[in-house]
């Protein structure tokens, strides 16, 4: 708890970082490039669900119409969770490929952050809610701090009516944004009285923002050392008839 | 990023391909030199992370693959003693197998691809078992007949060459392996249920029970399911059988029916040789029991080495090697297909 995700930095005289942002922790598909400029090619879609199939050439897109090539890009960017695992997991083998590939540093940044930076000019509590499937959701809490936001409870997972009740606890003033909150608004409406807004998924925009800044502090690890955020146990269901379709 | 077409490409015998395999509980990569020059070759096994469940748990082998592919695909190229800047093109498995555990293979593979700027080629795993055996003899002639016996499949194909099959029959239930593994854990013998049977087999007799072989008559496809049952039924009414007793002839029923079947397509389609693949091959009754009758038949008996039958990625990058002859590169916007199959002629 405690980490400060922002835009303010130490200056530092010119270095040119370009950064690969790769996001596919929800429905959504979204590459971004960005440096001290701040963001300059972005592609989204947010439908469709074909992660693997879409992202690679996304890359190449983005590259292409920002006018710069894969080996001038100095650090990949990545969400690490938690989302849905299949997905996420897209984004990071392919973040994770590209980097060793190119012998360039990574950072990792939660979903979590990247739906609670964008909503940072508000004084209430902002809670991002992500949908985990099975009647779950992903949660964590922030608060606005200068040129950012600060995290003030731990990502976690659990019913909807832990969140509730968590909320209820706490009876302060809140944003929820995702696609959680978009997805249970009534149940959270029913038992706690706040806002649902701001964009539902995360993206690639605001990671290669707060990325941008923690590689101008030189704050990224090897490929190998990116840990995803699952949050959640494996399902230990064997799947014979999976392994039957093989066949 | 420039466009490639196939005219810019020369492929030949020192085109070097890596390959990438990440379907089902292995993390593979290999270098492969000219389609049958296996550089290096690296493969991690987790099978001990699914010993407890007795079965592949899919979400365990996704995130196996994702934490280790990176180590796994740069030791490959260390051992292999050449730069990346070296590398051609790069294959990986798109299907068949368990999806999320192929999407990390497929993801990570197009993305080294295209930060190399190389080709990329979506191999079909049951193919790339095929193209096993010539890694170790490339001189071993068309048509040929394939045996190919894992946990995930249990066919017959006659390789009438490059990218010419027929597929003589399958298995209308569950797979060789599958069969070994679930009775290996009906009897407590441990995971996987291959290795176990065939090490208690060892000790045991294999004409103690009579267990009935589905040869179905003329058909050359397989069922496992009903000798699985009966295995179960004849354990439960004699609960104290030897297992060693059981495993025995469990695994001679099994073997007498792969090998029967495949002696018959082998005379069937006049093929000069009988070829194993998949982790099943590796089965010691199995390997004695077609060199034998394919000695009796006049015919060669190939077994690859364990390595070869198991799931590994030089396969894959020779299964590449010939696709990419055959049909060029495959566009970044394939995705994986978990039930794939092969391209069978007829
Ligand atoms: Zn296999």
């Amino acid at each position: 708890m405690g980490l400060t995700l922002g835009l303010l930095t130490q200056p530092t005289g010119g270095i040119h970082v370009l950064i690969l942002g790769i996001e596919t922790a929800t429905e959504r598909v979204s590459v971004s490039i960005g440096g001290h400029e701040g963001v300059i090619g972005l592609f989204e879609v947010t439908k469709g669900r074909r992660h693997a199939e879409t992202l690679v050439p996304a890359i190449e897109f983005v590259c292409t119409q920002s006018g710069i090539e894969l080996d001038e890009i100095s650090v990949v960017a990545v969400d690490v969770g938690p989302g849905l695992f299949t997905g996420m997991r897209v984004g990071l083998a392919s973040a994770k490929a590209i980097a060793q590939a190119l012998r360039i540093p990574m950072i990792g940044i939660t979903s979590l952050d990247l739906l609670a930076f964008p909503c940072r000019h508000t004084d209430r509590v902002i809670v991002p809610v992500i949908d985990a499937r099975k009647g779950e959701v992903f949660y964590s809490m922030y608060r606005q701090v200068p040129g950012g936001v600060q995290q003030v409870a731990e990502p976690a997972v659990g019913p909807i009516e832990d969140l509730v009740a968590d909320l209820m606890a706490r009876s302060q003033d809140v944003l929820l944004v995702g696609d959680g909150a978009v997805r249970y608004r009534n149940e959270i409406l029913e038992g706690f009285h706040c806002e649902i807004g701001g964009d539902a998924h995360p993206s690639a925009a605001p990671l290669v923002q707060l990325a941008h800044a923690r590689a101008l502090r030189e704050e990224w690890v090897n490929p190998r050392d990116i840990e995803p955020v699952y949050l959640r146990a494996p399902d230990a269901q064997i799947n014979w008839s999976t392994r039957a379709a093989r066949t | 990023m420039t466009v490639r077409t196939n005219d810019d490409l020369i492929i030949d015998e020192s085109t070097l391909i890596l390959g990438v395999e990440t379907s089902c509980d292995e993390t593979a990569a290999a270098l492969v030199m000219g389609g049958y020059d296996v550089v290096s070759s690296v493969v991690s096994t987790q099978v001990d992370l699914h010993a407890e469940f007795g079965g592949v748990v899919p979400e365990i082998a996704s995130r196996a693959h994702l934490d280790v592919l990176n180590p796994v695909t740069a030791r490959a190229i260390v051992e292999s003693g050449v730069e990346d800047s070296r590398i051609d093109a790069v294959a990986c498995t798109v299907g068949p197998g368990l999806i999320g555990a192929l999407l990390v293979g497929v993801s990570a593979a197009k993305s080294l691809a295209l930060a190399w700027d190389v080709p990329f080629i979506g191999v079909n795993h049951m193919e790339a078992h095929l193209y096993a055996a010539s890694l170790e003899d490339p001189t071993l002639e068309f048509p040929l007949v394939v045996l190919l016996v894992s946990g995930g499949h249990t066919m017959l194909v006659e390789m009438q060459d490059h990218g010419r099959y027929r597929l003589l029959g399958q298995t209308i239930d569950d797979a060789a392996g599958e069969a070994f593994d679930k009775v290996a854990r009906f009897l407590d013998l441990g995971y996987p249920g291959g290795p176990a049977i065939d090490e208690a087999a060892l000790l045991g007799d294999s004409e103690a029970i009579k267990f009935p072989r589905a040869l179905m008559d003329d058909s050359y496809n397989f069922s496992f399911s009903g000798l699985k049952t009966s295995v179960m039924n004849y354990v439960r009414k004699h609960p104290d059988v030897s297992s060693s007793d059981v495993a025995a002839s469990f695994q001679a029923a099994v073997v007498d029916v792969l090998v029967a079947k495949s002696r018959a397509a082998a005379k069937a389609t006049g093929a000069t040789s009988i070829v194993l693949g998949g982790g099943v091959a590796a089965n010691s009754l199995l390997r004695e029991e077609i060199l034998d009758g394919c000695a009796r038949d006049g015919i060669q008996g190939f077994l690859p080495s364990r390595a070869m039958c198991t799931d590994n990625a030089a396969m894959i990058a020779a299964a590449g090697w010939h696709r990419l002859r055959s049909d060029g590169p495959t566009p970044l916007s394939v995705g994986a297909t978990p039930n794939l199959k092969l391209p069978f002629i007829d």
